[in-house]
């Protein structure tokens, strides 16, 4: 779903909707859940990077949106101006993602999930029991929020569109990353990581700078997050707003430009409604993410197609014989892996487990200098 | 002193729960290739099914909870690999997913049934005294807890290192493929090894109940530190999980009692070594 296949007239149109979402939506409520579902579509598409273009899925990435958002209240509490507070974030979210990353690393698969968790846990309890520091669970309030060039980004309406500028710009960033040479390379050594390798390719450096744009990104969400809520709690860096943030990425689709962006207004969207009826969001959370990696793994859109593509054969027409759902996933595995879910990994089991980074960084002996 | 002596008694009877908790999680991990997220979760639902029996209204003695709960989240986590896991067979991905998605369901599940109220069973009558040795006062609960974990670490060896079914886990471990081959049937193992380690999980819970109380939340606090004990120990390794344990159970216990904020970052530093030193873990196998 690259931005040049879809039609102008589409791009126009849905430019033209965000622009004016003050004005249709009306409620300043409203407003605030589009500012939402925009500043968690940046924080889903930092994590495409490396969950979908990369294939590493990462359980740790609320940390990094958490070292962000703690790091520009606490300096914004000892006094520092806006602007300080949100470079000191962004640099903090960079040496913190270089540190995850070079740790993460040694591993693919598997293995950088669990250590990505383990490192998103240890922020969690860093942000949680250093009481002195992060005030712990009572969390630690902002005064204001910024007001760039003169702007006050007090009203629900002025900080929408401020979100949306930073939003269309992480939109556009990625678009460039999807068609540029380093995206190209990203996705080969998702897909051939060892011919990538004989290509000369440093596929450890390649998903290193993968890890710090990621970071850089989810730096950003982590900034409109504190400016959104005036108020940051362990909460963010907790595994479930990991898995939320996954979940977004998974439900929309991985590996693709909008996905990222859908999957966070279905997730919002979802949020806001269900807890408007029970208090269990997380139980609906639990139930949503088992019954997507269960029956639609490429994604809620391809997926929810396929399954209506199968309800229409199997109820309307040439009943075909059992065990069709699983020849309709099959294709995924087959045209190699498109996404985390699709199928195995391409490394051979018992490589999954930290012995494929450490091959790749070497260069191999044919190699072109 | 007799602070340090209280302490490190407790940090063993902590790595022995450890242990308990983690050897299934290190075996699963071993012969699936994927780490059970929901470990935490069976950790903590079966020290609530454990209180649960113990209730007055129910009765049961604290020996019977633990093995009643152990073996009902045997069965559950039997069902839960048959039906839920088995079905994304070949996508590891998917099946570490989940167990994610479901750790999400049971503690939201646990919060409503059994409320936000942490729950501390008394430590079994007969184990409630102290014993006094060298002028010194140890808990005997904490000693039994100790000797608990020690003759499951036993079985498990014995059952894995000298069994046809320990050298069937073991086939499955090193090469699943070629154990299938030479007629293992390495699902049914599948199945046995994940109840297993759900009882062995569900067990600790209830066996810690008296020392760790069982709240919500409970299961997140324990997972990191199975995680840890595996990434330290190595994949698939008893002795590792053993000895990973004792040394995540005295790490969090001092660096608790030391430096209570930092208890996470000081747990995290053994685990960094190992991964820059030895990524396979201390006794993990090689990829070669």
């Amino acid at each position: 779903m690259k931005a040049s296949s879809t039609p102008r007239a589409a791009v126009v149109a849905a430019l033209l909707a965000l622009m004016t979402v003050p004005l249709w939506v009306g409620n300043s409520y409203y407003v605030d859940v589009a500012s939402q579902i925009l500043l968690f579509a940046v924080f889903a598409l930092a994590l495409n990077v490396l969950a979908g273009y990369a294939g590493l899925v990462s359980l740790g990435h609320a940390g990094l949106f958490a070292i962000s958002g703690y790091t520009a209240a606490l300096m914004l509490q000892a006094g520092f101006p806006h602007a300080t507070a949100a470079a000191g974030a962004v640099l903090a979210t960079l040496v913190t993602s270089a540190v995850f990353a070079v740790l993460a690393l040694r591993a693919t698969g598997i293995g950088f999930l669990m250590i990505t968790l383990a490192l998103g846990q240890t922020l969690w309890g860093i942000a949680y029991r250093w009481v002195n520091l992060t005030n712990g669970d009572n969390g630690v309030n902002i005064a204001a929020r910024p007001a760039p060039f003169g702007i006050s980004l007090a009203g629900a309406p002025s900080f929408y569109y401020a979100t949306l500028v930073v939003f269309l710009l992480a939109l556009a960033a990625m678009a460039a990353f999807d068609r540029s040479p380093f995206g190209a390379s990203l996705r080969g050594t998702r897909d051939q990581a060892r011919r990538m390798t004989a290509l000369g390719y440093n596929v450890w450096l390649i998903r290193f700078l993968a890890f710090l744009f990621s970071g850089f990104w989810c730096s950003v969400a982590g900034l409109l997050y504190l400016y959104n809520k005036q108020f940051i709690s362990p909460q963010v860096s907790a595994l479930q707003a990991s898995a939320e943030v996954l979940l977004m990425v998974i439900s929309g689709g991985t590996a693709t430009l909008l996905g990222p962006v859908a999957g966070a207004a279905i997730v919002v969207i979802m949020k806001y409604v269900v807890s408007a009826y029970v208090v269990r969001w997380n139980l609906v959370l639990g139930v949503i993410f088992v019954a997507i990696i269960s029956f639609m793994p490429e994604g809620l859109v391809p997926g929810s197609v396929r399954i209506w593509g199968f309800a229409r054969r199997r109820f309307f027409a040439l009943p075909r014989r059992r065990g069709t759902v699983r020849e309709g996933a099959q294709p995924q595995a087959r045209c190699g892996p498109t996404g985390p879910l699709a199928g195995s990994a391409p490394q051979p089991p018992d490589q999954v487990w930290g012995g494929e980074g450490k091959d790749s960084r070497k260069p191999s002996p044919g190699a072109p200098p | 002193m007799t602070l340090w002596l209280t302490l490190a008694v407790n940090s063993i009877a902590f790595g022995g729960l450890l242990f308990l908790l983690s050897a299934g999680f290190s075996l699963i991990f071993g012969l699936m290739r994927i780490p059970n997220l929901m470990h935490g979760s069976f950790f903590m639902l079966g020290a609530y099914f454990g209180v649960t029996l113990m209730l007055p209204a129910v009765g049961a003695n604290f020996w019977i909870a633990a093995l009643a709960s152990g073996l009902a989240m045997a069965l559950i986590g039997g069902a839960i690999e048959r039906f839920l896991l088995r079905r994304l067979a070949g996508k590891e991905l998917a099946q570490v997913l989940l167990t994610l998605g479901l750790s999400f369901i049971v503690s939201d599940l646990c919060l409503m049934i059994w409320t936000g109220d942490p729950w501390q069973p008394a430590s079994p009558a007969e184990l409630r005294g102290v014993v006094r040795a060298g002028g010194m006062i140890f808990p005997l609960y904490r000693l039994a807890v100790v000797a608990i974990a020690i003759v499951v670490a036993a079985a498990l060896w014995v059952m894995v290192d000298w069994t046809r079914l320990g050298a069937m886990i073991r086939a499955g471990v090193d090469d699943a493929p070629m154990a299938r081959v030479v007629g293992i049937r390495v699902s049914r193992l599948f199945t046995l090894v994940f109840a297993l380690g759900a009882a062995l999980a569900a067990f600790a819970g209830v066996v810690g109940a008296p020392i760790l109380s069982v709240y919500p939340g409970l299961d997140s606090d324990m997972l990191p530190l199975a995680l840890i004990v595996v990434i330290l120990g190595g994949t698939g390794s008893l002795l590792g999980a053993l000895v990973g344990s004792f040394v995540i159970g005295f790490l969090y216990n001092f660096g608790q009692a030391q430096f209570p904020d930092l208890a996470y970052v000081i747990l995290f530093l053994p685990m960094l070594l190992v991964l820059v030193l030895r990524p396979q873990g201390l006794f993990g196998k090689g990829a070669s």
